[in-house]
């Protein structure tokens, strides 16, 4: 029992888990406000488009590729969101669904071509960028209501940001962890060649992966722009770093198809809360950054760890 | 015993009375949010807000008024360092914006905590929010307006604009078309963009040169006066007279001119120690003052009789700076 408990997969799997417990703990040392409702609500609002980000991300990363546009196509679709989807919902729905489909049409071209999504997704993230300055040059527009509202929730007892990151683990974990399907997308990225074997078409898999990354990049930018209730081209530009630091603190792999969307959760709210403590220490803005880099070589340093028993 | 006693009761009293609108405040915290600290403007005014900051907390006017910056210049890290700010308690927010409407969400949650929030520079929309707006349109005019003072007659003008795209080099050129509209005398015979730089402006000013006819003036909008002086020397013109934008190396150049040849010019420019009369107006808001949303930043202004001044009190690679006191503040707030 003890030793399945502190066995290196289940240490694995606890780390995320553990990062965010720590860290929660040390905040709460320092600034014990933080320990309330109004505090968590505050400090893990951010969190909710950074983990629908990050999901994305992990979409990506679960068929071996990397999404270097993540940032900037959340930054469109909040763009989007702002103008097009609050004057003409009709029209802002189409330009939504025409940035999913374009995603996914990027999955094709990638597997068409046999090109390295690095590259392509590096393009696309200007490209990206250029159609959200055409769409809102300027900083403003406005958030639809029912957004504002969605974000704004006030639920009894828990936070609205614990109970959105939770649904979100959850769902994403029975779909890509528990279903069928979810074994075969998951297996193009552990060994595409078996599962091209065995009659599954590589294309619509990495097709389906990659809609499914928009999807969850538009999701994000709605968030954003719920909390912050207007749009910046320029809104979501950190997303793209913060969205593969996630999947990896949670427990994802670069290869192998080796991903945890519940991992991936726990990441962008360690993430997250790792701004708030640095600031909460008062640490001088020019070291914040490396501190942050810092804590994330910390919990990859124990992972390494942990695989070489593993090994 | 009983004089030394007395004494000190009176001089409590002295202190008492010299201070009487401080009292309130000396409890509060007032902290800054500021998005980028990249240039040396914004070093500038970084310093100022620590020196005027930590005499006020040292004379007990304020508890605590520490600076943060976010790392990069992004929106949602700044939401998010305001809304950690909030959780600490501050009862002021003064704020530097990365983006004048998409912090209106963090701002807001500020002011339902009971927070003050006074943004500057870089403003924030929400009604709730103060705002100590920068009037770069009047920036341009006043340019302008000196030169239909120093040349009657008019003539040519040549425009260095800013940064393509950026609301502010916007806003000052449509102050100088406007100014150039009320004075008919003057035209504006080209336009490049500087971006705000000595090296950028120096470039395109020399390029633009030999397709222009004689120009009499060159209307700027900081950063970009003393690259097209160098740009006209270079073209073996004669140097026209350029509007400066409070530069060292500007205000050096002018003062070697000035020295030489009794060269006459203005100087204008936003001094980087505007931080400091939002912490002013912060303390002011939370002394119970009654304060009006939207305020203006007064320019500095150089001329010609205090230009060695200005330029003894500026840092090499600097821009010249003011600090505001609470007496300033005070001014502007009066509106004077």
């Amino acid at each position: 029992m003890l030793a399945q408990v502190l066995s290196p997969r289940a240490l694995r799997a606890a780390l995320p888990a553990a990062s965010l417990v720590v860290l929660l703990a040390a905040i709460f040392y320092i600034q014990p406000r933080a320990m309330s409702y109004f505090g968590l609500n505050l400090m893990l609002q951010y969190a909710v488009p950074i983990a629908l980000a990050t999901i994305a991300q992990m979409f990506v990363i679960a068929i071996n590729d990397l999404d270097l546009s993540i940032g900037p196509f959340v930054g469109l679709t909040a763009s989007i969101g702002a103008t097009l989807l609050a004057s003409s919902p009709v029209l802002g729905v189409l330009a939504l669904i025409g940035c999913v489909a374009a995603y996914a049409a990027l999955g094709a071209l990638i597997h068409w071509r046999n090109l390295p999504s690095i590259v392509v997704t590096l393009g696309m993230s200007f490209v990206w960028l250029g159609v959200a300055v055409i769409i809102l040059p300027t900083p403003g527009g406005t958030a639809p209501g029912w957004i504002k509202a969605v974000m704004g929730v006030k639920l009894p007892y828990v936070p609205f940001p614990i109970v959105a990151a939770a649904i979100i683990a959850l769902v994403v974990h029975v779909v890509l962890m528990r279903s069928a399907y979810g074994a075969v997308l998951r297996g193009a990225g552990g060994n595409a060649r078996a599962i091209g074997r065995a009659g599954w078409s590589l294309l619509k898999i990495r097709m389906v992966m990659y809609a499914a990354a928009g999807t969850f990049g538009v999701l994000s930018g709605l968030s954003l722009i719920g909390l912050t209730s207007a749009a910046d081209a320029h809104i979501a530009d950190r997303y793209t770093l913060y969205s593969i630091a996630g999947v990896i603190l949670g427990g994802g792999e670069f290869v192998g198809g080796r991903v945890s969307p519940i991992g991936a959760v726990l990441g962008a709210l360690t993430l997250t809360l790792t701004g708030s403590f640095l600031i909460f220490l008062k640490i001088s803005p020019d070291w914040q950054i490396g501190a942050q880099g810092a804590i994330l070589i910390i919990v990859l340093a124990l992972r390494a760890l942990i695989k070489r028993r593993e090994g | 015993m009983l004089k030394k006693s007395l004494m000190g009761a009176v001089a409590m009293t002295l202190a008492l009375a010299a201070a009487p609108a401080l009292a309130d405040t000396s409890g509060k915290r007032i902290a800054l949010s500021n998005n980028y600290a990249g240039n040396s403007w914004r070093q500038a005014m970084l310093k100022s807000w620590e020196k005027v900051t930590g005499q006020a907390v040292s004379e007990g006017v304020v508890a605590e008024a520490p600076a943060f910056t976010t790392a990069e210049n992004q929106v949602t890290e700044q939401a998010a360092q305001i809304q950690n700010l909030i959780l600490q308690g501050y009862d002021a927010i003064v704020i530097n914006a990365a983006s004048p409407d998409a912090l209106n969400g963090a701002v807001k949650q500020a002011c339902d905590a009971g927070i003050v929030v006074v943004s500057f520079d870089g403003i924030v929309t929400e009604p709730c929010a103060w705002r100590i707006a920068v009037d770069f349109k009047q920036m341009g005019a006043v340019q302008v307006d000196y030169l239909a003072g120093r040349m009657a007659e008019g003539g040519n003008l040549l425009e260095i604009r800013g940064l393509a795209g950026v609301f502010v080099d916007d806003e000052i050129s449509a102050g100088i078309h406007s100014g150039v509209e009320k004075h008919p005398q003057f035209k504006i015979v080209g336009s490049v963009h500087g971006d705000w730089a000595q090296d950028v402006a120096q470039k395109a000013v020399a390029g633009i040169l030999p397709s222009l006819p004689e120009v009499q003036a060159v209307v700027t909008q900081g950063g970009d006066g003393y690259g097209a002086a160098q740009a006209f020397k270079a073209a073996g013109r004669p140097t026209p007279l350029i509007i400066m934008g409070n530069r060292h190396d500007e205000l050096t150049w002018w003062k070697e001119q000035k020295d030489a040849n009794g060269y006459e010019t203005m100087s204008v420019s936003i001094a980087p120690g505007v931080s400091t009369l939002a912490f002013w107006v912060a303390q002011m808001i939370l002394d119970g003052k009654e304060v009006p949303k939207d305020l203006t930043v007064p320019f500095l202004q150089i001329n010609q009789d205090n230009l060695e001044e200005s330029l003894a009190n500026t840092e090499p690679g600097g821009v010249a700076n003011v600090e505001y006191s609470l007496a300033d503040a005070e001014a502007v707030v009066a509106g004077e």
